[in-house]
């Protein structure tokens, strides 16, 4: 047997995947009847169903052709995850000034023209904006500063 | 038919034409405008950053500003869908297919005034028909019963379905995904929690704006640098902004059928402006001599599902107003609003605060009137915010997305929700499946296990009951026909395909 649709028997692959999860990891709960149905009824039902999708997905890939899947740009979502994860969990404890710093010189990093003195200025523009809109203009109560400068 | 409407009307335009009121509504309207016009920020997000500016007004101001924030956003949006191709919320993915190519095709002026004049009509004509039908079809809404809302979501589900790109299958499996996210959280009929293995945030369920957000936005930004052209933003082929004579001849046609899908969809709970502008852009391609031409920048494109959505946004404050049942997360946000006003929502608003009901329904076609006037006017001013070259206006976007659903709940995890959801969205993108019907999956997943859970209770588990119920049965029998149309060629394709390989 021949993948001639790698697209889809990874896309097949992964429905199985979740489908079984859900069915799976839905034993934990109370299945119930249909007349009563308990908290792991409807998840196990559409778990099963998505599976069952999903192996027609997958057997496709053997009898139609199709693309390849496209490589993963690890970096660029390396570094857009990595700025707003950092802006998430230190934004109470750096401040909003310092989190948008980080969120907007690390992920202009992502890009492929990276220049630091334009990303510093549009750090800079944003910072005010957000301060000026979301802190001062609709009352967000975000810190400015951290909490030992404050 | 009696003519009760228009006594209602006055009534209503009688509040909304206070000066007070009616400076809230243009507030609210330039507001949501500025805010939604940013790409990446849809009404939700919008409405969900300014609501704490209303607090502090009366129940009626604060309601007829939320609703100007909303059509302004959704405005706003619908320019964002057009210029930029990123839509701000699930609704307006559908804007995106034809005008971002009209765009592309230095036609972006005539599909942004498309977009308006399409919802101008549209919201006319829906401030009417609520004042004429709000009573009485609240009532048919009244006697639908279990089977009768799991099998219109089916429906709603199944349009999704046709409407996504490509493969039928993955779709379906994409809408099972999306059914099968909106469970995670805590089982309303048991209050088990399910799938959220003790984090506290999932209780809830999975957020559905870092969802939106992740999927749509994140996946899009990735996408955008990947391909490392730069976001084409056309601002400078705006240019006219006037549709030709064609395009009038063409459009009248999409926006009747787009408004008149639009209000119906939008009353029944469950659908709103979503399901509305999804089902009038399939119903174009089924429709319209040109339906063809839908996806490579055809008018019909954006004339249908911009005054489906928007009809179907205005009338959705039905069932929210009478029944208390939001039909989208944006009225969701409106009764969050409501019950912090005092106000409990439900069948006695109508009868005991006719000032809010219809004032509300009255401003929101002053709304509309004033995003026509002033908005299109101002169009200049609102693309100048999104000239910004890409490498400048991703961080910036980022900004604004990753403040927003920060606020949401003044905590990191939705923003982590979005980090997640971004990746899952690269990943489809890579394998060619659609994210939008997953977020409808999503919205109505709850709402469906709720109602099949109650109509199997009723009939004693036997299923046969989703098709004796004659409502029940015809929104089953039509999603059944509506697979059929698109199964067919579907299949004949495949079959060529498989044919040319042997």
């Amino acid at each position: 047997m021949k993948i001639k649709n790698p697209k889809d028997f990874w896309a097949g692959l992964m429905f199985i995947v979740f489908g079984l999860f859900f069915v799976i990891e839905a034993r934990n709960y109370q299945l119930g009847s249909a007349a009563r149905m308990g908290p792991a009824y409807f998840p196990t039902l559409l778990g099963g169903l998505m599976a069952a999708v999903g192996g027609a997905v997958l057997f496709r890939s053997f009898v139609l052709k199709g693309g390849k899947v496209a490589s993963f740009p690890l970096r660029l979502i390396f570094f857009i995850t990595l700025s707003l994860l950092i802006f998430g969990y230190l934004l109470k404890p750096i401040g909003l000034i310092l989190a948008l710093l980080c969120l907007v010189v690390v992920s202009a990093f992502a890009g492929h023209e990276f220049r630091f003195k334009e990303a510093l200025m549009l750090t800079f523009v944003l910072i005010v904006l957000s301060v000026l809109v979301f802190v001062k203009g609709l009352g967000l109560p975000f810190p400015l500063w951290p909490k030992v400068l404050g | 038919m009696d003519f009760e409407f228009l006594h209602h009307l006055s009534i209503g335009f009688g509040v909304a034409l206070q000066w007070g009121n009616l400076f809230y509504c243009l507030i609210g309207v330039l507001l949501g405008t500025l805010i939604g016009v940013l790409p990446g920020i849809g009404p939700v997000a919008t409405i969900a950053m300014l609501l704490p500016v209303t607090f502090g007004l009366s129940p009626t101001a604060s309601l007829i500003m939320l609703a100007g924030i909303y059509y302004g956003a959704q405005y706003g949006g619908s320019t964002t869908s057009i210029l930029v191709n990123i839509p701000g919320e699930a609704s307006s993915v559908v804007t995106c297919l034809d005008g971002y190519q009209m765009a592309r095709q230095g036609r972006a002026g005539p599909a942004l005034a498309t977009a308006a004049i399409g919802s101008f009509f549209a919201g006319c004509v829906a401030t009417v028909a609520v004042a004429m039908f709000a009573p009485p079809l609240a009532e048919v809404a009244l006697k639908f019963g279990p089977s009768e809302y799991f099998s219109l979501m089916v429906f709603g589900l199944v349009a999704a379905i046709v409407l996504a790109h490509g493969s039928l299958l993955k779709a379906i499996a994409m809408v099972l995904l999306g059914l099968l996210l909106g469970v995670v959280g805590t089982d309303a009929n048991s209050g088990v929690q399910r799938f959220s293995y003790g984090v506290m945030e999932l209780a809830d369920g999975i957020g559905f704006i870092g969802v939106a957000m992740g999927l749509f936005g994140i996946a899009e930004i990735v996408s955008t640098l990947e391909a490392k052209g730069h976001r084409e933003v056309f601002t400078s082929k705006v240019g006219h902004l006037m549709p030709s004579k064609e395009d009038f001849r063409r459009m009248w046609k999409p926006i009747l059928r787009g408004t008149a899908l639009g209000s119906a969809l939008g009353i029944l709970p469950g659908g709103g402006a979503l399901i509305a502008s999804f089902g009038a852009y399939a119903l174009e391609k089924k429709a319209s001599r040109y339906g063809r031409e839908l996806g490579k920048g055809a008018i019909e494109g954006v004339a249908a599902p911009e005054s489906a959505n928007n009809a179907a946004a205005q009338t959705s404050f039905i069932p929210m107003l009478t029944l208390g049942i939001p039909s989208n997360v944006v009225m969701a946000l409106m009764i969050g609003a409501l019950m912090i006003q005092g106000i409990a929502p439900g069948p006695q608003v109508m009868t005991e605060m006719p000032e809010l009901f219809w004032g509300l329904i009255a401003s929101m076609w002053i709304g509309n009137l004033l995003l026509l006037v002033l908005n299109l006017p101002l169009i200049g001013m609102w693309i100048r915010m999104l000239a910004m070259p890409y490498r400048l206006l991703y961080p910036s976007i980022l900004v604004f997305m990753a403040i927003g659903v920060y606020s949401l709940s003044n905590s990191p995890f939705d923003v982590l929700l979005m980090a997640i959801f971004g990746i899952f969205g690269v990943a489809f993108v890579k394998l060619e499946c659609e994210p939008a019907p997953l977020v409808l999956g999503f919205i109505l997943g709850p709402m469906m296990e709720e109602n099949l859970r109650r109509a199997l209770m009723i009939s004693q588990g036997d299923p046969v009951v989703l098709f004796t119920k004659p409502i029940s049965a015809g929104f089953l029998i039509a999603a059944i026909i509506l697979l059929g149309i698109v199964l067919a060629p579907a299949i004949r394709r495949r079959r060529e395909e498989v044919f040319v390989e042997d």
